[in-house]
């Protein structure tokens, strides 16, 4: 009987579907501070370095489930919901 | 090559996404910088609870580090076995290198406040009275959330859950819950443990350091960590942190840690500390206290508790 699963096998399950209210990064107010990133239950919040070599977070749509944690910690108002039209 | 490796690594999380938790749930930012903070060497054993359900939808499992799980009130009991596991294989050891390997691995028993307070803890004393090298998490949501919201040990007074609901009535039980909070902090000293802290989702830098802290501890030692729980609580999905900031931020679950049964470390409060209103105002399951004149009684008794806490712990400035 085999009962052991593949470590870090639910990222099949892709919970972007959940999401009614969909968070945009404003990357001209975002510092780069990674509070987002530490808040978000999912850990659907990556950093990434941008052209500039500026840290800016990367949202990951297929697993984000849209609790708008993110834009209600965020520092600087960078991160804003908006509707989600599907 | 080697570099780009280290890289996707630090980005990566030890808990992968796509597990079935609530959006915004308070226990999942809390699990996460558990999770961050032990690393790849570690061995968690896990007692039944939303955690458990939310993670590890059969076939599939979000730890990315080995993890095991049994039944509601034996994660404690797994874990003394595993660890009796690695100090063998330790002691047998052929190589030093191998003997290294092992020493660094850690072993972790975790559970909601159900498998803590009440259904396990006849085993966590047990676990803690042998003195073993084992981390205990309790994530703390103050009621049986995953079976849907039957009051617990942890519940605190005047909150409205399916087995303690208020209502209208003269009796006591018209208030919500009216049991004393057991009080698992004083619980764990009297076990003598080595290391004891209390912290909050709210304060994810705070979880991961005084992770690092247990894990340098020698002999077992116990993290509270208050989550909050969006059906449970009846608050919205983006308000988890919020709530738990406000917690500590009223005297009422104040985040600090003892080491060797002395206080070391404690967050102070502000200046005048915020009333609890603020805190029981945002959430559902307080919201009979704030309708009646019997209601604003408990309010005010819920408000000398948190005084007695600022008072005894001297947080306030």
């Amino acid at each position: 009987m085999d009962i052991n699963s593949k470590p870090g096998s639910t990222k099949n399950n892709k919970t972007g579907g959940w999401r009614t209210y969909k968070p945009k990064v404003d990357n001209g107010l975002c510092v780069g501070c990674g509070t987002c990133i530490q808040n978000c239950p999912e850990g659907a919040i990556q950093i990434k370095e941008d052209n500039n070599g500026n840290k800016k977070p990367k949202i990951n749509y297929d697993y984000c489930k849209g609790c708008g944690l993110c834009a209600e910690q965020c520092p600087t108002k960078a991160i804003k919901m908006e509707l989600e039209e599907k | 090559m080697k570099s780009k490796q280290k890289k996707q690594s630090t980005n990566k999380n030890m808990i992968a996404p796509g597990h079935k938790a609530c959006a915004g749930c308070g226990q999942m930012i809390a699990a996460k910088a558990v999770a961050n903070a032990l690393g790849e060497d570690v061995i968690i054993a896990n007692a039944t609870g939303c955690l458990e359900v939310t993670t590890t939808p059969y076939p599939q499992s979000s730890w990315r580090m080995p993890w095991i799980h049994s039944l509601f009130e034996n994660a404690s009991a797994i874990s003394s076995g595993i660890r009796a596991t690695l100090d063998y294989k330790i002691k047998h050891a052929k190589t030093k290198k191998e003997k290294q390997k092992l020493e660094n691995i850690k072993v972790v028993a975790q559970g909601g406040d159900g498998a803590t307070f009440d259904i396990g803890f006849g085993l966590i004393s047990g676990m803690w009275e042998r003195k073993e090298n084992i981390i205990y998490i309790c994530y703390n949501n103050e009621a049986y959330s995953n079976t849907g919201i039957q009051a617990s040990g942890a519940t605190p007074w005047g909150a409205n859950t399916t087995t303690s609901p208020a209502g209208s009535g003269s009796s006591i039980d018209a208030i919500g819950s009216h049991q004393r909070k057991k009080d698992m902090l004083a619980l764990a000293l009297a076990h003598g443990l080595n290391y004891v802290a209390q912290t909050t989702a709210g304060h994810p830098q705070d979880i991961a350091n005084k992770i690092k802290k247990a894990k340098q501890t020698k002999g077992p030692s116990y993290i509270q960590i208050l989550s909050p729980c969006i059906p449970g609580w009846k608050i919205k999905s983006n308000q988890s942190i919020k709530v738990a900031k406000l917690a500590a931020k009223t005297g009422l679950y104040p985040v600090l840690e003892y080491e060797n049964a002395k206080l070391t470390n404690v967050m102070k409060v502000e200046d005048n500390p915020l009333k609890v209103d603020e805190y029981l105002k945002i959430q559902g399951r307080f919201k009979h206290l704030f309708k009646n004149k019997r209601g604003r009684k408990q309010i005010k008794y819920i408000q000398s508790i948190a005084d007695e806490n600022i008072k005894k712990l001297e947080i306030g400035k």
